[in-house]
């Protein structure tokens, strides 16, 4: 029943309130395989709801949700079913297993069985350590990787959990306000990491810090409270009037 | 080969523990039945009775760890697990009463006598032969938690709300089991057992054994647990603990495993309950009460929570304290030594009393 798009990601039409109020008002985004796009917009602006859409964490109330060509229509899947599908996600504020050690993050991110029976008594601890470390290495943490996350600064934590998403190997990679908390220094590599992920990976970035969003030198959509108001490249979406008017002048 | 692979899971403090149950096993059993009475070696009958209790709560504290300590799920309702146990295995005393009751009746207990039952109710059918109540000792209260955790899990109740409607559960079990009509003997529940599998149960001997199946169930309980808790399976329930959601847009069915692991932890505690029954002598309604289900969350959390063996450990501290506060005069102190007891080990004791012990060790290790 789906329509073909042609598209990885095709969002159309979609609205999403909270008790009356209009948190999407029909946003469209369009993402071909391979694009990197930045986000951006104030505070409010819905960029976390759109996630939370793509994510199956939040329905929306009408509007097309369709992956991979147009093939998969995510509003009738779950958190689990979607990231099975190969949509990974790494949330506004780092999420990682604190009580665990880096490798532990990693093998439980890394695509296997995920059924309880299986992870009770099955293959799952067969997986090579050397995927784990190539993972960490990425993210430049493999000196960690005996450590327990919990100790990992707010900046590194980050990190780890763009491995995990890596570790994940999804199709989409979902990225909300990756730099929020860090250094110039940690923000630099992390425009350097995500460049280097979209390598063979889609990838949707949020984010706020304009020299970071230059840096990462892909196309940006602003949105503006529920719904596209500039799209283009950052020079074009950051001399668009209104774009100054609502976001960047104040 | 399987046992010593087992054993290789436990850590240092499992082997220190599995070893004081096995200490346990020998030297009471010695003591009660070889060591004549009037030596100060001697542990008198009642005190073997008493053991094998505080041994039976260190199994629910054990299970009640497995969901709290690893997931996060703090059940204020496990109580109700451990009682359906009991309940399970009480109906098997009962019928083993037979004609023996008050009243003489060839089947009927004599509460149904007393209450004008004419017939066996269907839920006391089958309590008569052993594996049948075994069973049921499982059943129950793995199918109340499967059915009571897939509607919490799927609807994705958790925290404070999750402990509530546990609480509730646990209310609710304790007014329908007052009930005459019930059938369950109503406010004096179920006692004056006389057999379990032909053996009287108040011998001597008989109270040995059973203590020896407790300590068994206990070991077995936390070589099982611990195997869950070291698999992959437990990393997923400590990472379920540690970021929910992280787990969820990883792919991962979040509601099932924390359905499993609730199911098992109930299948223990009632397991518990069912050693509990025969050692003490009798099960009523007030085995379901919400404060018994509050304070085996405090024994796991004075204990140590999330370690396995803390949990048990703290349930046999605070129950000696409470057999010693609870006797004379003190009594009416109890809850609040217990209430205060449970703050000084928040505030000072973050990791419980095991954790103290733990650091304490390491400090003397590396000052020697
Ligand atoms: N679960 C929710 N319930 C009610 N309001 C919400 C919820 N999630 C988001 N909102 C509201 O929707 C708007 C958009 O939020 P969000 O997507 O987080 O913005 P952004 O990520 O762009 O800062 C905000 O006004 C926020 O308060
Ligand atoms: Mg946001």
């Amino acid at each position: 029943m789906e329509k073909r798009t042609n598209a990885l990601l095709y969002l159309d039409g979609v609205n999403v309130s909270f008790d009356g109020f209009k948190a999407l008002r029909s946003l469209t985004l369009i993402l071909a395989a391979g694009d990197m796009r930045a986000i951006i917009g104030p505070n409010g602006a819905g960029k976390t709801t759109m996630m939370d859409v793509i994510t199956g964490k939040t329905k929306p109330d009408s509007g097309d949700v369709l992956f991979a060509d147009g093939s998969v229509d995510l509003t009738r899947h779950d958190e689990a079913e979607i990231a099975e599908l190969g949509i990974g996600r790494k949330f506004q504020k780092p999420t990682v297993f604190e009580s665990h050690t880096l490798v532990d993050n990693i093998l439980l991110a890394l695509a296997g069985r995920r059924d309880p029976f299986s992870a009770l008594f099955g293959t799952r601890a067969r997986i090579s350590p050397q995927r784990i470390r190539e993972v960490l290495d990425k993210v430049r943490l493999a000196d960690k990787a005996e450590r327990l996350a919990g100790e990992l600064s707010h900046g590194q934590k980050q990190w780890l959990e763009i491995a995990m998403l890596l570790a994940q190997n999804p199709k989409l990679l979902l990225v909300d306000e990756p730099v929020a908390g860090m250094t110039d220094a940690e923000t630099e590599t992390t425009a350097e990491l995500l460049r280097e992920i979209n390598r063979d990976h889609t990838v949707v970035v949020v984010e706020h810090d304009m020299h970071f969003v230059r840096a990462l030198d892909c196309r940006v959509t602003c949105l503006h409270e529920g719904s596209v108001l500039a799209e283009g490249t950052i020079d074009a979406v950051a001399a668009n009037e209104r774009v100054v008017e609502v976001y960047l002048g104040r | 080969m399987i046992l010593a692979r087992l054993l290789e899971m436990a850590d240092y403090r499992g082997r220190i523990f599995l070893a004081l149950l096995a200490a346990l096993a020998v030297l009471v059993p010695i003591a009660n039945l070889l060591v004549p009475p009037d030596s100060f070696l001697h542990i008198g009958t009642g005190t073997v009775v008493l053991l094998g209790k505080y041994l039976t709560y260190a199994i629910l504290a054990l299970a009640l760890d497995l969901v709290w300590g690893y997931c996060g799920i703090l059940s204020l309702g496990h109580g109700a697990f451990f009682a359906l146990g009991g309940y399970a295995m009480g109906m098997y005393l009962m019928r083993q009463i037979g004609p023996r009751g008050v009243y003489g009746h060839p089947i009927l207990p004599d509460f149904m006598v007393f209450l004008n039952f004419t017939e066996l109710p269907v839920t006391w059918w089958g309590f008569d032969n052993f594996l049948y109540a075994m069973l049921m000792v499982v059943l129950a209260p793995g199918l109340l938690a499967f059915v009571f955790g897939w509607l919490a899990f799927r609807s994705r109740v958790t925290g404070v709300y999750l402990s509530i409607i546990t609480q509730a559960l646990t209310f609710a079990l304790l007014l329908a089991f007052f009930r005459n009509d019930m059938g369950f003997g109503g406010n004096n529940g179920l006692t004056d057992f006389k057999d379990i599998l032909g053996f009287n149960v108040q011998a001597q001997s008989t109270r040995v054994v059973l203590f020896l199946a407790t300590l068994l169930t206990l070991a077995a309980a936390y070589i099982f647990a611990r195997f869950m808790v070291t698999s992959s399976f437990g990393k997923v329930l400590i990472a379920i603990r540690d970021a929910e959601s992280r787990v969820r847009f990883l792919g991962y069915r979040v509601e099932h495993y924390k359905l499993a692991v609730f199911v098992v932890s109930a299948v223990l505690a009632g397991i518990a309950g069912a050693l509990y029954v025969p050692q003490v002598g009798i099960i009523n309604p007030s085995e379901f009460s919400p404060t018994n289900s509050i304070e085996a969350v405090v024994w796991v959390a004075i204990g140590g929570r999330g370690t396995l063996v803390g949990a048990a450990l703290g349930a046999f501290v605070v129950n000696v304290l409470k057999s010693f506060f609870t006797t004379g005069s003190l009594a009416a102190y109890w809850l609040f030594v217990l209430g205060g007891l449970f703050v000084l080990v928040t505030i000072a004791l973050p990791k419980g009393i095991l954790g103290a012990l733990e650091k304490l060790a390491a400090k003397r290790g590396t000052r020697s």
